[in-house]
């Protein structure tokens, strides 16, 4: 069985049955996405704490990528021919003032609306240079 | 008019922007600044100082080694989308600080076809970002729009309108690169790039090269009876909270874009307000981004669109016209010279020789560009 691995560290918890995205956060509550150890506060520079995002949000804006994005930086496990158009969005965590842009796993643009309840998942991407199946996190629609 | 100009365009060229195979990127800017030069009725060996913009070229300014090596000091600007905004902007303060009585800001660029590809890296972001298909800046552009239309109300009717705007200003424009106008069934008709903006409602990357010759405003009138006075030229980074291109996270929270700030403050140094322009260059990276930028530069409320639009306001002859000569649209966007273009066909009409896309009686021109890595610049021109 191939073995799957994050896309990075300190980017989502795994392997976890709910996993979750990791931030900063700095001692007046800010929340830095992707997760750096330290930021600058002023003159000093200021230890981040290493916190998990809540996993639920609503829909903030969306796009698709019809095309294959040029790779490298692009490192999907795909080729021009077998590329599947995808969708991005911005998700409004819930309760803690951060929208979080991610890959969305409705791949039709005219099913997503502004708003709908979202829920964080994780979805392979591409392989590593070790044959690994690289994974990324992704927003998926929650049936309500 | 509040303000006493120091600076002045004398002289404006362009090599037209599109695809030429076997030219150069400084062959193309050559032909510009000669354009420039012959316009301005100077010759290069009197040029004191060059600013060079360009992406693709790593050393623009050795455009002089086609056009002469006088030994004057030349530099390369970037500044991303806003680069031609900045080799104006810092060929007029040279003049400003006295370094130079006559600079040259000059643009050239000779980009692939499809979308730009580079290392995250380049903008502060991890590699996983690019490798998960996120490092687009397009993505943005459609995301904002998308936002956009659902608080404001605008529709998809309405891109389509601006887009076929664009085309039909390209057919009215002889330099232009997209020429053949498109209605707006058509435009509607093609597939989605990034939903909800459309193939024919995006520019493309091309080729080509844009060149201004600038003198002390108080010498202009030696070498032209219509020296265009340079009232505002302004650059703006992004603030936190806001939208922008390539952003991995944003807080909840209302903060203006860098356009808006970039805008106010050109109305400040120029002495005007929005309700003074005559004629104006939005940057129409797609047709939403024209929408959006309406509002950010201060001509309509957010919403407003749907009903100017509707009614024509920004075609020639509408109350303000935008992007007379088709845009980026229908010009493509060689990214170091696309904002020389901008300030070419401000010129050309702000002088009164626009041809069949005249504004009439136009007085006074503004120019704004927005781009990687969320960068804003704004130019007010005025007779």
């Amino acid at each position: 069985m191939t073995t799957q691995v994050p896309v990075a560290e300190d980017l989502f918890t795994w392997p976890a049955k709910e996993p979750a995205l990791i931030a900063g956060r700095a001692a007046d509550g800010t929340l830095v996405f992707p997760y750096r150890p330290r930021r600058l506060n002023g003159t000093a520079r200021e230890e981040l704490a290493r916190v998990e995002l809540p996993r639920r949000g609503t829909l903030w804006t969306f796009t698709s990528q019809r095309f294959r994005p040029p790779a490298p930086p692009y490192a999907g496990d795909d080729t021009a021919e077998t590329f599947e158009p995808f969708t991005v969005g911005y998700v409004e965590l819930d309760g803690v003032g951060l929208r979080v842009e991610a890959r969305l796993t409705e791949p039709d643009p005219e099913k997503l609306r502004i708003g709908q309840p979202m829920e964080l998942t994780v979805v392979p991407l591409g392989r590593d240079p070790e044959g690994n199946q690289t994974m990324i996190y992704a927003f998926a629609p929650v049936e309500v | 008019m509040t303000t006493v100009p120091e600076v002045a365009v004398i002289g404006v060229g362009l090599h037209p922007f599109g695809r030429y195979p076997g030219k150069s990127a400084l062959e193309m800017g050559e032909d510009a600044a000669i354009d420039a030069l012959a316009d301005a009725d100077v010759d290069w060996t009197e040029i004191q100082t060059l600013f060079a913009g360009s992406m693709d070229v790593k050393n623009p300014e050795a455009v002089s080694a086609l056009l002469g090596m006088t030994g004057i000091p030349g530099r390369a600007v970037f500044t991303g989308c806003a680069t031609g905004g900045t080799s104006l902007a810092m060929a007029a303060q040279s003049i400003r600080l006295g370094e130079a009585d006559l600079a040259m800001a000059v643009g050239l660029d000779k980009h692939k076809r499809g979308a730009f590809a580079d290392h995250p890296s380049v903008s502060g972001l991890p590699e996983w970002y690019g490798s998960a298909g996120l490092f687009l800046t397009t993505h943005f552009f459609g995301m904002k729009i998308n936002r956009y239309m659902h608080e404001h109300g605008i529709t998809e009717a309405t891109l389509a309108k601006v887009a076929a705007k664009a085309f039909r200003n390209g057919e009215a424009t002889e330099h232009a690169w997209r020429r053949k106008p498109l209605s707006e069934e058509e435009i509607l008709a093609s597939p989605y790039l990034n939903y909800p903006l459309r193939q024919f409602m995006y520019c493309g990357p091309d080729e080509g090269g844009a060149a201004v010759v600038l003198c002390r405003a108080d010498k202009a009138r030696e070498y032209t009876d219509t020296p265009i006075y340079l009232r505002a030229s302004t650059l703006a980074s992004r603030r936190e909270g806001a939208i922008e291109v390539l952003t991995p996270s944003l807080p909840v929270r209302d903060t203006a874009s860098p356009t808006t700030h970039a805008s106010r403050e050109a109305y400040e140094q120029a002495g005007l307000g929005p309700a003074d322009v005559d004629v104006a260059q939005l940057q129409d990276t797609d047709a939403g981004s024209e929408v959006i930028h309406m509002a950010e530069n201060g001509f309509c409320a957010d919403g407003e669109q749907e009903k100017w639009i509707a009614e024509g306001a920004t075609e020639i002859g509408g109350r303000l016209p935008v992007n007379t000569d088709g845009g980026l649209l229908a010009n493509g966007e060689p990214v170091g010279a696309s904002g020389l273009r901008q300030i070419y066909e401000l010129v050309n009409q702000l002088r009164g020789r626009a041809g069949a896309r005249q504004v009439e009686g136009a007085r006074v021109g503004y120019a704004q560009l927005y781009g990687a890595p969320g960068t804003a610049a704004v130019t007010i021109l005025s007779t």
